[in-house]
């Protein structure tokens, strides 16, 4: 019974720290629509500033909590406002999502700039030297009740200014109507930035408060904080109440969990991972988040791929891949080597994120499951490993997809980013054990696993240059298939599922077997993708595969472009090469690199198509013409030649290659303007092929096309100019 | 002088255009009603007038002046009062908060409660009741109180009618037409036209996007089911 009390207490500590944070969270979704990502790591980062202050200046407490809570970290939620979310309005919740994401990103970066990782910070509790209050069978420590109480005092003050202040009223007005609450005079950006103010608040406060229990370390602060997410999905995201007593909730599980769970090698991992396995039961327990009806417009536009664009693609990116392999040194393509193998997880993003819209945060968690299929049953490089970890990752992406199939939006993320919490932190690092007595399972041999290397048509493609052909082919290949895909049945119907999942039911469109379907097909293409990463790792461990790494990859692709297969390359070269390579040529700035992947998908919120849709255009004169496309390659073999016979070496080919490119883009450009304006990279033939009623959907609008719609529907110029 | 002036209004939603050049005047102490088809471009226009979208080309006056890009909460404090389309309230706010909020414009609440109350006293029983459970007519009801109680110079009401019974839209338009003799200017829009145009001084008929034909209501009536039909 006493420890029954203790765990309580412990439980109710935890519940009041997430209580604290969730209800920050909730504050700033609902006002503004934004779920935050980075709310943990806006908590984490006011941790690091506390300490900064506290402990390592030695300013008195309460001048340093006053400094953090009522200045820093409400200036800092304001200029998150004004710079970074106000932008977002009209963007999809991918790009949302995406952005708050990178902003989760940036500011691990940004921590681990400024405070260097591996070095130990102890934070004392408040009054740690104050013994214990007494209560009879138990006791409570004064940083448990100050915790407990801080809890019911901020449920008190948001309730009296969300009811009692106008400011307040004018908050819930925003979430019900924003455009109606601005008819009513009251400036929305201004309780934007009221709410951005106080949820900053509030999760530096969450932050400070459950920092001296666990480690003062980025990442994981960051993440820990997923179940702070858990109690504000019991309040639907909305409901500041519910979010408390979800909070009781979690936290008391979490206190009698760790407190009664035997203590054995098999359940410490999961002690890590009991959050997110609570959010994930969480996800699935409460009501469903009805399907939505409403279409939502945003600024995306993602024209139909060409058969002759995604041969040139693919033809490219075997050449470039046959290219490096030949010029570059063994320790540059070890570096670089990787750029297509994870390319390959990021086209598994095209699919399922860029054409149906469903957001997963775990396809590296497939990749890791390839990786150790391989690991395991690829001894001797048996090829067929690689089918092995294709259809178990497809078949665990499947059984991801059933829960997930009740979710969307926020909703799906956050289940599957649980998802990977769970995989990396329990049971990537289970020890040995025996399933049912049959089957003897030792994922990563508790920390890392020999892959070797594959061996087919008579080649080991054990150094780095045949891996890096090898993995530039399978590139290309998944690629030609993703594109397949989007041009066929099976593509439409998944556009149609992410324009509105309410009409396709209508419609009598299978949701549950296209879900099912476009997940499976993912997670087997990540799954191939982690299968070939870990030949080229020869060694792999679960640090390989874990969330952060994931989201990297997440915000890259979409800042590449997730609508298009290119998006996905440049999204893995701007991880896999840009960034090397800025650390390598400028040594001076390779501190910054860590900032990079973040600040990348905040700028998103500009362009929401991503890079690759410029850069088509860009290059589509010169895709369409023959003559161009002749000169180039003539141009690039030339040069090609020259390395190869030593003449010049790796920088020079480099830039010449590049300016040869760049000339004859430029020569395309002027010499011939595009078709259309609007309409670049859609030959004459595909112009008048598009059927009247998709133009506009299928590509983009023009003047000929309004016209040409007038004559049709038999509109008189009379009609057209009025009766009068 | 106009209250309200929309100069050669053109607008679009992304790449496709739904307004090619629009005018439209609302003189000092009239109601002009502007009439047409689903989808001609009224609730557009209406919302390029109260700030709320941006056009692409032409100039929106109020007063005599420019206000291109002035932000919807300045318009809304100058005293343009648009009730948009559907329920023009916060449904989670109670009666009394949904009309709290208006006292961003200036008008303090206790102006406020009494305007509403002297209007619709129905609402003064229903004060803390949360706005989402009040019934269709009460919610139009309670957008309509906020509205007025500001005592706006133009009052702009998009398909009061949308929803709601024929009674309870007589009803309505009977408190607009009193509203109206105050000396309120009013722009209104509806589909259904002859509930209104017993009211208005001036109607305007919209079609695809143009003013097809302005002028008094009587002179109107007969190009109305024209319009409609789009024959
Ligand atoms: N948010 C929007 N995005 C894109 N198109 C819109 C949007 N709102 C309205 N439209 C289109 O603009 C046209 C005019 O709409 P609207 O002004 O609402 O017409 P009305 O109020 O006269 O029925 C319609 O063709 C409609 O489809
Ligand atoms: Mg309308």
């Amino acid at each position: 019974m006493d420890k029954f009390l203790t765990f309580t207490i412990v439980g109710l500590t935890i519940a009041a720290i997430y209580a604290v944070i969730a209800s920050g969270l909730v504050l700033t979704y609902t006002t503004t629509g934004i779920f935050n990502f980075a709310h943990g790591a806006a908590g984490m980062l006011f941790a690091f500033t506390y300490w900064q202050l506290r402990f390592d200046w030695g300013w008195p407490a309460p001048v340093a909590l006053f400094v953090v809570l009522f200045i820093l970290a409400p200036l800092f939620g304001v200029l998150l406002e004004a710079v970074i979310m106000r932008g977002l309005e009209g963007t999809t919740e991918t790009v949302k999502l995406v952005v708050s994401i990178s902003l989760l990103l940036f500011m691990i970066g940004l921590a681990q700039l400024i405070w260097k990782p591996g070095i130990s910070r102890p934070m004392d509790n408040f009054y740690a030297q104050n013994p214990p209050i007494n209560l009879g069978p138990t006791t409570i420590t004064i940083h448990q009740a100050i915790t407990i109480g801080i809890a019911i005092a901020v449920a008190i003050t948001l309730r009296l200014v969300l009811t009692r202040l106008r400011i307040g009223i004018a908050m819930r007005a925003a979430v019900d109507d924003r455009p109606l609450s601005m008819l009513n005079g009251a400036r929305p950006n201004r309780v934007s930035m009221l709410a951005w103010a106080m949820g900053t608040s509030l999760a530096a406060l969450g932050g400070i408060l459950i920092a001296p229990g666990i480690a003062l370390d980025a990442p994981s602060l960051s993440l820990l904080i997923v179940s702070a997410y858990a109690a504000a999905i019991f309040g639907r995201l909305r409901s500041l109440p519910l979010t408390f007593l979800g909070a009781i909730v979690v936290g008391c599980a979490e206190g009698y969990l760790s407190g009664y769970l035997p203590q054995n090698q098999y359940l410490s991992g999961l002690r890590l991972a009991i959050p997110a396995i609570i959010l994930f039961i969480v996800l699935l327990v409460l009501p469903n988040p009805r399907l939505r009806g409403r279409m939502t417009r945003s600024r995306e536009f993602f024209p139909t791929p060409t058969i002759q664009g995604a041969l040139y693609f693919a033809a490219a990116v075997v050449v470039i891949g046959v290219i490096c392999a030949t010029t570059m040194t063994d320790p540059d393509l070890i570096t670089y080597g990787k750029v297509f193998s994870i390319g390959i997880v990021a086209l598994s993003l095209v699919p399922l994120v860029g054409y149906s819209g469903q957001i997963s945060l775990c396809q590296l968690s497939f990749a890791g499951i390839g990786a150790i299929v391989v690991a395991h049953l690829g001894h001797g490089g048996d090829p067929l490993a690689i089918v092995w970890a294709v259809l178990i990752a497809a078949a665990v992406g499947a059984l991801v997809a059933l829960p997930a199939l009740r979710l969307s939006g926020i909703y799906l993320a956050l289940g599957t980013a649980a998802f990977a919490v769970t995989l990396d932190r329990w049971v990537f690092t289970l020890p040995r054990l025996t399933v049912f007595g049959l089957f003897d399972v030792n994922l990563f041999e508790s920390g890392s696993v020999s892959v070797d290397p594959l061996k087919f048509l008579g080649t080991t493609f054990d150094d780095p240059g045949s891996q890096m052909i090898m993995t530039a082919v399978a590139f290309a290949l998944v690629s030609l298939l993703v594109i397949a895909i989007r041009r066929g049945r099976l593509g439409r119907r998944l556009l149609a599922m992410k324009d509105s999942e309410a009409a396709c039911a209508t419609l009598g469109l299978n949701l549950l077997g296209t879900k099912l379907t476009v997940f499976a097909l993912s997670a087997g293409i990540a799954g191939l993708g982690g299968a070939l990463y870990a030949t080229q790792l020869t060694s792999i461990t679960p640090n390989n595969f874990d969330l952060v790494s994931s989201l990297q990859i997440f915000a890259l692709t979409v800042v590449g472009g997730i609508g298009a297969v290119g998006g996905a390359l440049i999204g893995a070269a701007s991880l896999l090469v840009l960034l090397p390579l800025i650390a390598t040529l400028l040594p001076s700035i390779a501190r910054w690199v860590v900032l990079f992947p973040g600040g990348a998908g905040i700028a998103l919120g500009r362009n929401p198509n991503g890079a690759v849709h410029d850069i088509r255009e860009g290059f589509a004169p010169l895709i369409t013409s023959r003559k161009m496309m002749a000169a180039m390659t003539i141009g690039l073999a030339a040069v090609y030649a020259l390395r190869l016979a030593d003449v010049i070496t790796n920088w020079p080919f480099v830039l010449i290659s590049l300016a040869v490119i760049v000339a004859v883009t430029i020569v395309a450009n002027l010499t011939q303007p595009r078709v259309v304006e609007a309409a670049a990279g859609v030959s004459e033939a595909e112009l008048a092929d598009v059927p009247l009623e998709w133009r506009g959907i299928d590509r983009a609008w023009t003047e000929a096309d309004r016209d040409e719609l007038d004559r049709r529907v038999g509109m008189s110029e009379a009609e057209l100019h009025g009766v009068a | 002088m106009n209250v309200l002036e929309l100069r050669g209004i053109h607008a679009a939603y992304d790449r496709i255009d739904v307004l090619f050049g629009v005018d439209l005047e609302v003189p000092e102490s009239s109601v002009v009603a502007l009439l047409g088809p689903n989808g001609a471009g009224k609730s557009t226009a209406l919302r390029v007038a109260a700030g709320l979208h941006a056009p692409s080309s032409g100039d929106v006056l109020v007063a005599g002046r420019r206000v291109n890009g002035v932000r919807p909460e300045e318009l809304a404090r100058r005293g343009l009062c648009l009730i948009p389309e559907g329920r023009g309230i916060f449904p989670n706010l109670t009666v009394r908060e949904n009309l709290r909020m208006m006292s961003y414009t200036g008008t303090s609440e206790a102006v406020i409660d009494e305007r509403a109350f002297l209007r619709f006293p129905r609402l003064k029983e229903r004060f803390t009741q949360t706005a989402g459970t009040l019934s269709g007519g009460e919610q139009q009801m309670l957008a309509m109180a906020r509205g007025l109680a500001t005592d706006p110079a133009l009052l702009i009401l998009d398909e009061l009618s949308m929803g709601l019974a024929p009674i309870i839209v007589e009803e309505l338009y009977e408190i607009v037409a009193q509203v109206a003799r105050e000396g309120v200017s009013i722009l209104v829009v509806e589909q259904f036209a002859s509930t209104v145009l017993g009211v208005a001084d001036f109607a305007a008929i919209i079609v695809h996007g143009r003013i097809a034909r302005a002028g008094r209501p009587a002179e109107l009536r007969d190009d109305l089911s024209k319009a409609y039909l789009g024959a």
